[in-house]
């Protein structure tokens, strides 16, 4: 299919909306009525057609507009990319992963063209056509990682592994869940998780991190995590809080449909070959609450999900003080009938 | 989480290759280079990854562990070299016996379990007789980096030194050879204590030779996580047993010449493995029940998991007793 690409916002007037396709598409993360964590692992080898599952990297109709969104966030902070020396392999890993996976998945949109060491990339919908030598890096405008995830929708957190751990060593970080890469460069998986509640002490990092540590060459794993914003922002960092934190108290009962965002991530991971790291691709999806609620299991089951979350969660998911009010809204929508297993909407519409 | 449930094969990713050449090295050594059968490059790897062959015995599948010892930058062609064990199991006596130019395997994709660290300022490599084989594409890769690196190799003999000529041509001043028949070892208290700040060491060989080099590091005062070292571990002959294998409702005969491991994947059922050698965790097993002793094997489990009857690495571990009942 042809894509089309939206002119919107993620800052300021919020221009941002998703077309009947992308809320059809979008991952929604409740395979049933209640949510705890666990250690929700499967592989990543494709999904259904025109799932956001499909492709090793989907490409949707965001992508110029969140493209552009990265560039203001990095021109404000370029802090928000960083790269310990030693992790530049593996972001010619990445690199190669990227620019092979998007040529081979999307064709009409990116070509690579290798002879040798001397590759030629050419990225349609950002007018990009650069020819460069592979692994030598004065050959690109960036290091190899700011180069192509400047050019990869979501986040990408790429991690040393040594000692039998994971070491946040490098990443490209601008739409965050309120976390922040220059606060957790150089940490391990322990340490950039201890904020988590309650999975600690189910073990849940420990098995994770074990999981992890065990992916190999050519099995890639992937799971969803989630949370709530307010807005459709991008960029929900620790560095902004400032500028977003206050907008949580802009929700009412009258427009709490369209500015409450439940916000989805594709998490992925993919061994890279010549560096033995780990790319952890964050992608972020967000699904106004009204737009959601157009398929009737979604409706169901976030009011479910979210009446019977645990508090700790709630809290640190941020959204503990408008929980009242996303009640409200959302038992609307809840009239007590069963839902049938999955996260996928009912694929026949119910009678009106 | 999305899609229809998901049937994933234990063990990692499969080629299909033809083997390109057979190059006897000495004695007891042979190197085998692998190409895909369809055509396509190998997938990049790291220094120090190895690949499980995959042998048709006479009917007998063999899976046995090799460093992949070729130039990460060649992805047209994978190489292992083989030492022939004539005590073994029969795995390298099989390749050395039987498999010739164009012969069809199977081989998996790369596996890394004993990777360079990025960080070091300089990599001081300690190898043992077929030790050698991950340093070959560990140097390799350093020498398209320009990294710093310098190699101590200790063989039985001139005639049984694998690529001892070869590397002493391409990277003089780096290479230094050791002959055991010549009363040559290496200076190691000395060794250990020129080395610039930021060195890491690695080690691969026999077992002697590894806790002699962690062991000497530790007095110098070296850093526990500065020393890295592989030995894989070819799963030991026992006395047979008999597991029941509850998950999969059968009794099975582990024979005196196969690993649980093996005797598990005879009767059908598929168990998750990668290495095979007790090293990578991944055929880590719950016990349900048990009536006897447990001959532990592997480097994964700690000494108190051990010591609680709790777990086995089937892949090198074994059992003597009345009865085992495993969750499988």
């Amino acid at each position: 299919m042809t894509l089309h690409f939206n002119d919107e916002t993620f800052r300021d007037d919020y221009s941002f909306k998703n077309s009947q396709r992308a809320i059809d598409r979008f991952p929604f993360p409740f395979h049933e009525d209640s949510y705890m964590y666990s250690v929700n692992m499967e592989q990543h080898r494709g999904g259904p057609a025109d799932s956001i599952y499909e492709m090793r990297f989907d490409v949707d109709e965001h992508y110029v507009a969140e493209m552009h969104d990265r560039a203001m966030v990095l021109a404000d902070d370029p802090l928000r990319c960083q790269s310990i020396p030693h992790m530049t392999l593996a972001g010619w890993d990445l690199l190669e992963l990227i620019m092979v996976s998007k040529s081979e998945d999307y064709p009409d949109l990116f070509e690579l063209h290798r002879d040798g060491d001397t590759w030629r990339w050419v990225n349609k919908p950002l007018g990009i056509d650069d020819t460069f030598t592979f692994m030598d890096e004065t050959t690109l405008p960036y290091g190899p990682m700011e180069y192509i995830t400047r050019q990869a929708q979501g986040d990408f957190c790429v991690l040393d592994q040594r000692d039998e751990n994971l070491w946040m060593d490098a990443g490209m970080i601008t739409t965050q869940a309120d976390w922040s890469l220059d606060f957790d460069l150089g940490m391990n998986f322990f340490e950039w998780h201890a904020p988590v509640p309650l999975a600690h002490e189910k073990g849940i990092f420990v098995r994770a991190l074990k999981f992890l540590l065990n992916i190999q060459q050519g099995a890639p794993a992937r799971r969803l995590n989630w949370t709530m914003t307010v807005n459709p922002l991008l960029d929900t960092s620790p560095e902004n809080y400032h500028k977003w934190g206050i907008q949580k108290t802009s929700v009412t009962p009258e427009n709490i449909g369209s500015k409450q965002h439940l916000r989805v991530e594709l998490q992925t991971f993919f061994r890279l070959p010549r560096s033995n790291a780990l790319v952890f691709p964050i992608r972020c999806y967000l699904c106004s609450f009204q737009d959601l609620m157009t398929k009737p299991k979604w409706g169901r089951r976030l009011h479910r999900v979210i009446r019977d979350l645990p508090e700790e969660l709630a809290t640190y998911k941020g959204f503990i003080d408008n929980r009242p009010m996303m009640l409200d809204y959302l038992s609307k929508f809840d009239d007590g009938q069963p839902t049938s297993p999955g996260v996928f909407p009912d694929a026949v519409p119910e009678p009106k | 989480m999305s899609a229809a449930p998901q049937r994933v094969k234990a063990g990692a990713e499969k080629i299909d290759v033809a083997v390109s050449a057979v190059v006897p090295l000495n004695d007891l050594v042979t190197r085998f280079e692998f190409k895909r059968r369809d055509g396509a490059p190998f997938p990049p790897f790291s220094g120090g990854a190895h690949t499980v062959v995959e042998m048709n015995d006479n009917g007998r599948t063999r899976l046995n562990p090799y460093s992949l010892m070729s130039d990460p930058g060649d992805l047209s062609t994978y190489a292992i070299s083989v030492r022939r064990d004539d005590e073994g199991r029969g795995g390298s006596l099989f390749m050395h016996g039987n498999v010739k130019i164009g012969d069809e395997m199977i081989i998996t994709y790369p596996v890394n379990l004993f990777s360079l660290d990025l960080r070091a300022r300089k990599h001081l490599f300690f190898a043992g007789g077929i030790g050698i084989t991950p340093f070959m594409s560990m140097i390799a890769q350093l020498e398209r980096s320009n990294g710093n690196w310098e190699l101590h190799y200790a063989c039985r003999s001139e005639s049984l030194g694998s690529y001892v000529d070869v590397l002493g041509y391409k990277y003089p001043g780096k290479v230094h050879i050791y002959y055991d028949d010549q009363s040559q070892a290496i200076d190691l208290e000395n060794l250990l204590d020129g080395q610039p700040l930021g060195t890491h060491a690695y080690v691969c060989g026999p077992k002697g030779m590894i806790n002699w080099i962690h062991a000497t590091a530790t007095a110098a005062g070296w850093p526990e996580l500065h020393v890295h070292s592989e030995e894989f571990l070819a799963p030991e002959p026992g006395a047979p047993f008999v597991v029941r294998l509850c998950k999969s409702d059968m009794t099975i005969t582990v024979r005196e010449d196969e690993s649980l491991l093996e005797a598990i994947e005879r009767a059908g059922v598929d168990a998750p493995f990668l290495c095979r050698g007790g090293s990578c965790g991944q055929c880590e097993t719950d016990v349900v029940a048990a009536d006897g002793n447990f001959i532990h094997r592997d480097h994964w489990l700690d000494d108190d998991e051990h010591a609680s009857g709790k777990k086995i690495m089937p892949c090198v571990s074994r059992f003597i007793g009345k009865s085992l009942e495993l969750d499988r």
